[in-house]
């Protein structure tokens, strides 16, 4: 069962809070290293609890249980905040989607870098510097021994994404849960963030969960999707499959409500009905092979 | 008699001075034919919104001219700019912003009749034809914005526009913070609206697939310049400015396809 080369292993897993019914139900999700999981929702699906659930952030509030949770081989299921604090930044980090709000502005960028380093034990101080360079290096920052001493604020929109990448990354980790990390993004600086997350999956080897309402972004970045909808898994396939020839309903009407030059110009798009209720539809889950 | 109900001449603005003066908008020329929608398609900092704003006389700019209906706009003070204003309406980005949380969805409605100088009896006619339009339910007029669908406060907002029955309409990202699927209920609104009642619209955004799918032409700014102008089939499918290309060649490839 447990595998060494998966990056996350979760089954059955299931998100409430307060006294609601689950937000998430019944979710199975598997990463291998090296492999991007594309996660698509609407609002409300329940992605971003499964991404805060994965990083162990989700508030007290929150009920987590699952049959299975691994995140690169440590079980997870049932950890303490000390045993999070083993596996965040180390083993599993995260990018939000406002680097703006995930940054510390009162701090320069290098050492913002530098400090996963250290806690992580990846450096001592006189290293720390070096090494931050270089991992603003492998996130392809344009002049970035000068960026070292920059504050947030001194930097664009795609270069703070760049310095949070940098962070997550720093340490080594086996997985990165992006959340939405290009939304708050430009078309042209979207898709060089997209090609960073690739390059560096392919240089460290690292799994990648990759969460977005876009289905556009998916498909170009991910081998294998979940699609999510009121907190279950609908559809499973690899990215292609499930773009091209989509067989749950709710993944024919969302891929069919967007505007692409394919579709008659000003012709009525495809509108999901609120009544209608797709989960009762059963899932479509291709077993990741 | 004109065809076209907007003319952008020559339009400049510049902020600031000396060492930090900025040209946010470069001789902006464009026109806006009665009925159809000009798409309006550039990154953050392009310059849409400055020109959103000068097309809307919130901000006169440094050079240049809007014309309106066959009339020069750009000098309009007092009364004359008032009842001008009246025949232009605008619909914001994010409803939660741009409606009063303490508001009834009537009196939201009913604030530009209102400054319109309409009667009551009147503005009950026309707010119970703005909602019927958006398809929203009657008992809506009495709730608040609270009670209601990020997508159903995006009508709601298109209602307060359409109520005031204006000839031109400026849509700044109007699906911009809405799921895909409430989005193409959005665009369907819009698109059905403009048929019934033969409003222009200036549609701003930053997504190519939508202004495509909506829009009769599309110019596609950039630092402060239009640098292409054409039918979205021309632009999305034979760009000539390398910019344009750059911004297609970005869009996943799902949007091109």
């Amino acid at each position: 069962m447990i595998d060494a080369t998966d990056a996350l292993r979760v089954e059955d897993l299931s998100i409430a809070y307060g006294t609601a019914p689950p937000s998430v139900s019944e979710v199975s999700l598997r990463v291998r290293k090296g492999e991007i999981v594309g996660v698509i929702g609407e609002s409300g699906s329940g992605k971003s609890s499964i991404a805060l659930a994965m990083m162990g952030l989700l508030p007290d509030s929150a009920r987590v249980a699952a049959s299975t949770m691994e995140i690169a081989g440590s079980d997870m299921k049932g950890a303490t905040e000390l045993d999070w604090g083993q596996v965040r930044g180390l083993k599993a980090s995260m990018v939000f989607q406002e680097p703006m709000s995930a940054l510390n502005p009162c701090m320069r960028i290098g050492p913002q870098i530098a400090e996963v380093l250290q806690i992580h034990g990846k450096a001592d101080k006189k290293q720390a510097r070096a090494r931050a360079l270089e991992i603003l290096r492998l996130v392809q920052m344009p002049d970035a021994e000068k960026r070292l001493d920059y504050y947030p604020h001194q930097l664009s929109g795609g270069q703070r994404q760049r310095v949070v990448i940098a962070i997550a990354v720093a340490a080594g980790p086996d997985l990165l849960v992006a959340d939405e990390p290009t939304t708050a993004l430009d078309v042209t600086v979207q898709a060089q963030i997209l090609d960073l997350i690739r390059s560096l999956r392919d240089e460290t080897g690292m799994g990648v969960l990759f969460i977005s309402h876009d289905l556009g972004v998916i498909g170009q970045l991910c081998e294998r999707v979940a699609v999510m909808y009121r907190g279950r898994v609908v559809e499973t396939g690899t990215a292609r499959r499930v773009l091209e020839d989509p067989q749950h309903p709710y993944t024919r009407a969302l891929l069919e409500s967007i505007p692409r030059p394919s579709v008659p110009v000003r012709s009525p798009l495809a509108v999901i009905p609120a009544v209608n209720d797709f989960a009762e539809v059963p899932a479509v889950l291709e077993e990741a092979s | 008699m004109t065809d076209e109900v907007l003319q952008v001449r020559n339009v400049t603005q510049r902020f600031g001075h000396g060492d930090n003066a900025m040209t946010a908008l470069d001789d902006v020329s464009l026109t806006v034919p009665r009925g159809g929608t000009l798409g309006l398609v550039g990154e953050s900092g392009s310059g849409k919104s400055t020109l959103a704003r000068a097309i809307l006389l919130m901000r006169k700019p440094t050079h240049g001219t809007i014309g309106f209906d066959g009339a020069d706009v750009t000098d309009l003070r007092g009364g004359a700019l008032r009842r001008h204003r009246r025949r232009i309406q605008m619909v914001f980005q994010d409803p939660n912003d741009s409606l009063d949380p303490r508001f009834t969805v009537a009196r939201s409605i009913s604030e530009p009749l209102v400054a319109a100088g309409l009667g009551q009896k009147e503005r009950r006619r026309r707010i119970a034809d703005s909602l019927d339009r958006v398809g929203l339910p009657m008992d809506s007029a009495g709730r608040y914005p609270h009670e209601f669908s990020g997508g159903q406060r995006q009508r709601i907002a298109i209602a307060r526009a359409m109520a005031a029955e204006p000839e031109f309409v400026v849509l700044d990202e109007p699906t911009s913070a809405l799921d895909v699927s409430v989005q193409a209920q959005v665009l369907n609104l819009l698109v059905q609206l403009q048929k019934d009642t033969g409003v222009t619209y200036l549609f701003i955004t930053h997504n190519l697939s939508v202004v495509h799918h909506i829009a009769h032409r599309v110019a596609v700014m950039h630092q402060g310049k239009v640098v292409e102008e054409g039918t979205g089939e021309q632009v999305m499918n034979a760009p000539e400015h390398p910019y344009t290309r750059k911004l297609l060649e970005s869009m996943p490839v799902l949007y091109r396809s």
